[in-house]
């Protein structure tokens, strides 16, 4: 494996690669030989039962969990490298949480702005017109000021991905972001993540949403205690699955 | 209107031994009751102000990668929180005084670097800034994980973290207990008599040292000045937890 610098790294390469990634906490092997990689502009769409290590493996890739052994790179810089310069990879993975966990004592607006000032160094006024620009995007007009205590779990959400966005990253992740929202506002969330994969961001997605995964991905990987046990496009993966472990899954979803 | 104050004063002392308000009528120890009040006002403050920041960097260093950053601080917390603050100031100024280099303003006479104000400025802060540590801590570890995360995902290192969304969230947690931690405080700076601060119960003490029959009056002084300090402390405090609650975020009564 060749120590793959930054500066060889053209957009026609995978922009996140990952190479037989292994996982462990403590004595639970999470993660067992993960292998697969996201071409710029691609969006695709990680599935599998409850604890398959989804969320491990996406918080992997923006390095909030370390892994024991393997490759995983974004755009040729090696995120398993102890030299990594963390805040280098976070500005060019955005990432956005069940939970939202967004700042509650900023309003919206300022929750946007927070990390472009402080980490990016940016002057306000430049950065304002974008944290505004961004809460327009996300259909918030109107709701700059309020606190995230006083919008709702929809809302929240989609400021969540406002202020990721406004760090202007190369990929997204997101885990299970519709995942503690009612049924009602789980589309206005979609329909934000629709129009960014529309506008060519990368997205690498954990959705329990079949019908959005279909609708939107270009690719599918189903995992199962660890490993990638079956992916491919939307259409053949939902019609012609083969591995009886994804035609469960999949039968108790749909 | 003093002057009719200070007869009125005079007055009452002669009729009645036991009530001799001696300085409100003597301006000699009315100068040394206001020094007094001056002292207790500047150690208090000054403090308050020294206690907190201990409180948050040792808040800080306990989440230290170092084991050996983080027993230093659990050690100087058990140090100062289980034993007598009086000790402590006795201790800091009699054995401690005497190791430090001294100086010579006049040429003649030696003094010590760290006067016995100083020592009682840096035995009490520490005395509280062991308890700030400990309710900071609590404060931080209220603190959702996640949220810390979320500002790592953004890019903000860990002290950015700190500085910018853990610390004023936990802050708000830790306010009711710093509150009752600083009326502590304010109420143990009058041990500094101990080693001779010249503070307002060690004028008053000495006050009635010189005039028995003055006791009385000083003891009611004591209370409406410590009454009123701690008083305004709280009110402050108090305020200022209003002022930061956050909308739609729990605690402190919030809307
Ligand atoms: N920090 C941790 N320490 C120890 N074990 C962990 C930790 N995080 C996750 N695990 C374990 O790793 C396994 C995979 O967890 P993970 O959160 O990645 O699953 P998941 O596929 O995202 O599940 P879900 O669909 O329920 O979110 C689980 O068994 C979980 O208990
Ligand atoms: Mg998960």
């Amino acid at each position: 494996m060749t120590d793959a610098a930054n500066g060889n790294w053209t957009p026609d390469l995978p922009i996140v690669s990952l190479k037989d990634v292994h996982k462990s906490f403590g004595d639970l092997e999470v993660l067992k030989g993960i292998s697969f990689d996201v071409m710029k502009g691609e969006v695709i769409c990680i599935i599998g039962p409850s604890g398959s290590g989804k969320s491990t493996l996406i918080r992997c890739v923006n390095a909030l969990n370390p892994i024991d052994s393997g490759s995983i790179t974004v755009e040729g810089q090696e995120v398993n490298d102890p030299k990594l310069d963390k805040l280098e990879l976070r500005k060019k993975v955005g990432m956005v949480f069940q939970q939202y966990n967004l700042f509650p004592h900023k309003t919206a607006l300022e929750n946007v702005m927070m990390a472009p000032v402080l980490v990016l160094k940016e002057g306000k006024a430049s950065v304002e017109a974008r944290a505004r620009a961004l809460i327009r995007k996300v259909r918030l007009d109107g709701k700059e000021d309020s606190f995230p205590g006083e919008l709702s779990g929809g809302q929240q959400q989609r400021v969540a991905i406002a202020r990721s966005l406004a760090m202007q990253p190369d990929v997204m992740l997101f885990d299970e972001v519709t995942a503690a929202l009612d049924p009602e506002t789980v589309k206005e969330v979609l329909v934000t993540i629709k129009d960014l994969a529309q506008e060519g961001m990368t997205c690498m997605l954990v959705t329990h949403e079949m019908g959005f995964a279909r609708e939107i991905a270009d690719h599918i990987y189903f995992t199962d205690r660890g490993v990638i046990v079956e992916h491919g496009p939307p259409a053949t993966f939902f019609d012609e699955a083969k591995d009886p472990r994804t035609q469960e899954f999949l039968g108790q979803i749909l | 209107m003093w002057d009719s104050i200070q007869t009125f004063f005079r007055d009452l002392a002669e009729r009645d031994a036991s009530w001799n308000f001696i300085y409100i009528y003597d301006d000699n120890e009315l100068e040394r009751v206001l020094e007094g009040m001056w002292v207790t006002l500047e150690l208090s403050v000054v403090c308050v102000v020294f206690s907190v920041v201990i409180g948050l960097v040792g808040a800080w260093l306990q989440g230290a990668r170092s084991r050996i950053v983080r027993s230093v601080v659990q050690g100087y917390i058990q140090f100062f929180r289980n034993t007598p603050p009086l000790v402590q100031l006795m201790f800091f100024y009699f054995a401690l005084g005497q190791f430090t280099p001294t100086y010579s303003p006049d040429g003649y006479l030696q003094q010590p670097i760290i006067s016995n104000v100083g020592w009682a400025i840096i035995s009490l802060s520490f005395f509280a800034g062991a308890f700030n540590v400990e309710i900071f801590r609590a404060g931080i570890e209220a603190v959702p994980q996640s949220t810390q995360e979320a500002a790592e995902s953004l890019g903000m290192s860990r002290f950015q973290a700190y500085v910018y969304v853990v610390l004023p969230l936990a802050f708000r947690v830790s306010l009711p207990a710093l509150n009752n931690n600083l009326v502590n405080l304010v109420k143990t700076t009058t041990q500094a008599l101990a080693i001779a601060v010249p503070e307002l119960l060690y004028q008053l003490v000495s006050i009635y040292n010189d005039y028995s029959t003055a006791q009385n009056a000083c003891m009611v002084l004591m209370f409406i000045v410590y009454i009123t300090l701690v008083g305004f402390l709280v009110f402050g405090m108090n305020r200022w937890e209003r002022r930061m609650v956050i909308p739609g975020y729990g605690g402190g009564g919030g809307r």
